[in-house]
């Protein structure tokens, strides 16, 4: 039965890259090769790709200098320095880029997608790497040392090779946001693959464009995982067993300001200039119009549409995680990595794909709240999914067994046994789904029902029509959901903090 | 001589003194050990010797190079002390062969590597990754990337703490005929007595962050300087004498003294190793009757706790190691006569909290 329900969730998980195919297929060939010959294909594959190797460059260096220093210097305070440099992930894309805009009308177009999405998106570098640098062994920097090799060469030659597999990790979520990010790139009036797929879609109601776009689209997701296959490949690092010794933070002696001064610099361009705009404009706007009853209503329906999509997310991740921890068979694996390819699918495809296949067999369901409750709990299975499996893995392998063993019935083993041991996992991947569900843009305003206004697609109708003001308390209220996400993001990763300094 | 040498060494982390005025010398070429409980500052020496730690006040030198004095800090890279840490932490990006070579200048990489691999026997596993080892492996190929650059001194933090007991035995026999091969100066780390005891020319035992007693191990064993090094080499009987001009008078009676002659005061403890006393069920002019209170096999030979007839003012238990032949009768009493050499220890070191007379494993 277990396998039935993984292997059920895992089809409907992934269905979307096929009813993505189905439509495309349904215009022909010839009409893809006319769709796919336009000019503007090269514009949009030019803009996407060179902003997306910009911006995950950029994110690669900012992210693991960050953690260098937070984790291998003697900079003061660095446990603040860890939040501060991981909370602008709490602002969501689109809002960074409104914060950016409203304040600087002059930051747009590419080199303002990349300030934006750079400063948005490099703690999903910085945490990872600071994760692996911190549980790292002091030992092999150490001998490094020993064997002749300076601060710099040891940095270059053993710190940064252990990091690969992190900044690896880190580049292909800083690439697949990018790819599927649309309210930023709208907002800074830049022209990517999502912002074109949504303009056809929305605006020149034009679905067969748009899912040939969309196929692309997934086309580059895919390649993006497959090269971020072969460069974590390369660089596996394996410890085995014996407990890292932490590693003593370096002094830097007189660099010691000039490091500092950095990260506050970071740290003032990445979370000082989002949290002046919201404070700016919210406080600007509470003097203007402003109907407070709009703002509950959208937060109690954001709440809902999130709790549902959370409740059916976590409940779906649950036989998938079991199955595959149960039984390491390479069916087991396949089902888990399947379901976890389709985090690669931007949230647009993922969207579009729900819209079609509501279109074409459940056109009853087609903009009911049941559509956009399915379509966040597709787009934000993985998140669920990862962290049933990260608890589940602390659950020891041979308790189902001793309890079955007692004379108790498989059922009453899960509920008995395993669910409360894993209790913490469905909390996580429940808030997780849930908070960011709640700050979600793009799939909200092609799945919501008529009528339906989000925190999110509230915010988004203020700042179309300029109206910075009456936008930025949505936003903030946004932000506020996001902080607890991030804290939890943030545990998660880096683990217990530090040990104490005193080394044996 | 060249060689290792540290005097007057203090050392702190934050507010916690941890070494204490230590002085260590080990001549050139030999394998040295340091021997103490953990906690005691010896893997903190070990760092300081590296150049990982910054002592607070005091000099070292290796082949007549300071590498610590008041004025003088040699960073790590610059000292050509090799390091093996104890899980090897070996490079798990590169091969075995770039571990190996990862300290040699390219020109004389590929020779010198081949030639290390050759010294610890591994030379087919040079294109593996450090996770397709075994943990033995993983040491030996920690050991040779810290002897490929020739150091000058070669510093081994408990390296072979994370294997298996068998394992460990073969081991550390092994890198201790490797070392002597290559004709390296070591000191190596450890709490384990028996690593010690089969690695090492010198031992210096550590207690409290200062080496209180070092010598060859033999020496250390049979003559060590007070009852708490007594206890670390090994299973100790601590009996109360009276010392004349070249004997003790002990509940044995009369048992010559090691040094032959002794100027302390008459009111000594001397040691009695376990397999210096005797066990017979009749009794003799200078025996001890006492009475099995617990017997172990150990296949070489038998164990036993002996509890002394009161009278005789001993502390119990009694170690003895009986013949493996006969399994010795549990609660009869025996008679146990001491011989060979005893030798007298100092008393005021006995830590307060610990009984004298008991036996340490």
């Amino acid at each position: 039965m277990l396998p039935l329900a993984a292997g059920l969730v895992a089809l409907l998980v992934a269905c979307p890259l096929v009813f993505l195919g189905l439509q495309a297929g349904q215009s022909g060939w010839a009409t893809a090769a006319r769709l796919l010959r336009r000019p503007l294909i090269g514009t949009l594959l030019w803009h996407t790709v060179s902003l997306t190797v910009m911006v995950t460059a950029a994110t690669l260096v900012l992210g693991f200098g960050a953690a260098y220093l937070v984790e291998r210097a003697d900079i003061p305070a660095r446990r603040a320095w860890t939040v501060a440099l991981a909370m602008p992930l709490a602002v969501p894309e689109f809002v960074h880029g409104y914060c950016w805009v409203s304040l600087f009308p002059s930051v747009q177009g590419y080199w303002g997608a990349v300030l934006v999405m750079t400063s948005s998106l490099y703690p999903l570098v910085f945490l990872p790497v600071a994760a692996t640098l911190r549980r790292s062994d002091a030992a092999a920097e150490e001998v490094a040392r020993s064997l002749g090799h300076g601060r710099w060469a040891t940095l270059w030659r053993v710190t940064l090779p252990q990091t690969r597999p992190a900044l690896a990790g880190g580049a292909l979520l800083v690439s697949l946001y990018l790819l599927g990010e649309y309210g930023a790139f709208a907002m800074l009036r830049f022209t990517t693959f999502a912002t074109a797929i949504y303009t056809e879609y929305e605006t020149a109601f034009d679905t067969e464009s748009a899912s040939v776009l969309t196929l692309v689209l997934v086309a580059l997701a895919l390649l993006v995982v497959c090269l971020d296959a072969r460069a974590a490949r390369r660089g596996r690092v394996v410890r085995e067993g014996g407990t890292a010794r932490p590693c003593a933070p370096q002094p830097l002696g007189r660099w010691k300001a000039l490091a500092t001064a950095a990260l506050a610099s970071v740290t003032a361009v990445t979370l000082g200039v989002p949290v002046y705009a919201l404070v700016y404009w919210t406080a600007r706007g509470n003097s203007s119009t402003l109907p407070s009853t709009s703002i509950l209503s959208a937060t109690a329906a954001t709440l809902g549409y999130a709790l549902a999509a959370a409740t059916l997310a976590t409940a779906a991740a649950v036989p998938v995680a079991l199955y595959a921890w149960r039984r390491a068979t390479r069916l087991a694996r396949a089902v888990e990595r399947a379901v976890f390819l389709t985090r690669a699918l931007p949230g647009i495809a993922v969207a579009l794909a729900v819209v079609f296949f509501a279109i074409r067999y459940a056109p009853a369901a087609y903009q009911q709240p049941p559509m956009l409750v399915v379509g966040y709990a597709v787009l934000f299975f993985p998140l669920a999914l990862t962290a049933v499996r990260a608890s589940l893995a602390q659950v020891p392998h041979g308790v189902e067994d001793a309890a079955r063993s007692l004379g108790v019935r498989p059922l009453a083993v899960l509920a008995r046994v395993t669910l409360p041991l894993i209790l913490p996992g469905l909390g996580a991947a429940f808030a997780m789904v849930a908070l960011t569900a709640s700050t979600e843009l793009t799939a909200t305003l092609l799945l919501r029902p008529t009528g339906t206004e989000t925190l999110a697609t509230q915010f988004w109708a203020y700042t179309t029509d300029l109206s910075w003001g009456a936008a930025a308390p949505y936003a903030a209220v946004m932000t506020a959901l996001s902080i607890p996400a991030v804290v939890l993001l943030t545990r998660r990763t880096l683990g217990t903090p530090r040990t104490p300094k005193g080394v044996r | 001589m060249s060689g290792l040498s540290i005097s007057a060494l203090h050392a702190a982390h934050g507010h916690t003194t941890v070494l204490r005025d230590l002085e260590l010398r080990v001549p050139n070429g030999a394998l040295a050990c340091v021997l103490g409980p953990s906690g005691c500052g010896k893997s903190t020496l070990l760092r300081i010797i590296a150049g990982f730690h910054r002592p607070a006040s005091g000099t070292v030198t290796v082949g007549g190079r300071t590498l610590n004095d008041d004025h003088t800090q040699v960073p790590a890279e610059r000292r050509r002390i090799g390091c093996v840490p104890q899980d090897g932490a070996l490079f798990p990006h590169l091969s075995v062969a770039a571990n190996v070579g990862f300290g040699l200048p390219r020109a004389e990489r590929r020779e010198r590597v081949a030639e290390m691999l050759d010294l610890v026997g591994l030379n087919g596993l040079a294109d593996r990754h450090p996770h397709q080892l075994s943990g033995g492996q993983q040491q030996r190929i920690a050991l040779a990337r810290a002897l490929a650059p020739r150091p000058e001194l070669l510093l081994l933090d408990e390296p072979f703490a994370a294997l298996d007991a068998a394992l460990r035995a073969e081991l550390r026999t092994e890198v201790a005929t490797t070392l002597r091969r290559a004709g390296a100066t070591a000191v190596l780390v450890t709490h384990d007595v028996d690593e010690a005891l089969a690695f090492a020319d010198l031992i210096a035992v550590m207690r409290d962050g200062r080496i209180v007693q070092c010598d060859a191990p033999h020496a250390l064993y049979h003559r060590p300087a007070d009852t708490g090094v007594a206890r670390t080499l090994g299973e100790a009987n601590l009996v109360p004498a009276k010392l004349a001009a070249d004997h003790a008078i002990t509940a044995f009676g009369e048992l010559p003294l090691t040094d032959g002659a002794s100027d302390t005061d008459e009111d000594a403890v001397v040691l009695l190793r376990p397999h210096q006393l005797r066990l017979s069920t009749t009794s003799g002019p200078h025996t001890v009757e006492a009475r099995v209170v617990n017997s172990g096999f150990r296949g070489h030979d038998y164990r036993l706790e002996l509890a002394p007839d009161p009278r005789h003012e001993l502390a119990t238990p009694l170690i003895a190691y009986t013949p493996a032949d006969a399994p010795p009768p549990t609660g009869e009493t025996l008679h146990i006569a001491a011989h060979g050499t005893v030798h007298p220890l100092a008393p005021d070191q006995v830590p307060p909290d610990q009984v004298p007379n008991s036996a340490t494993a």
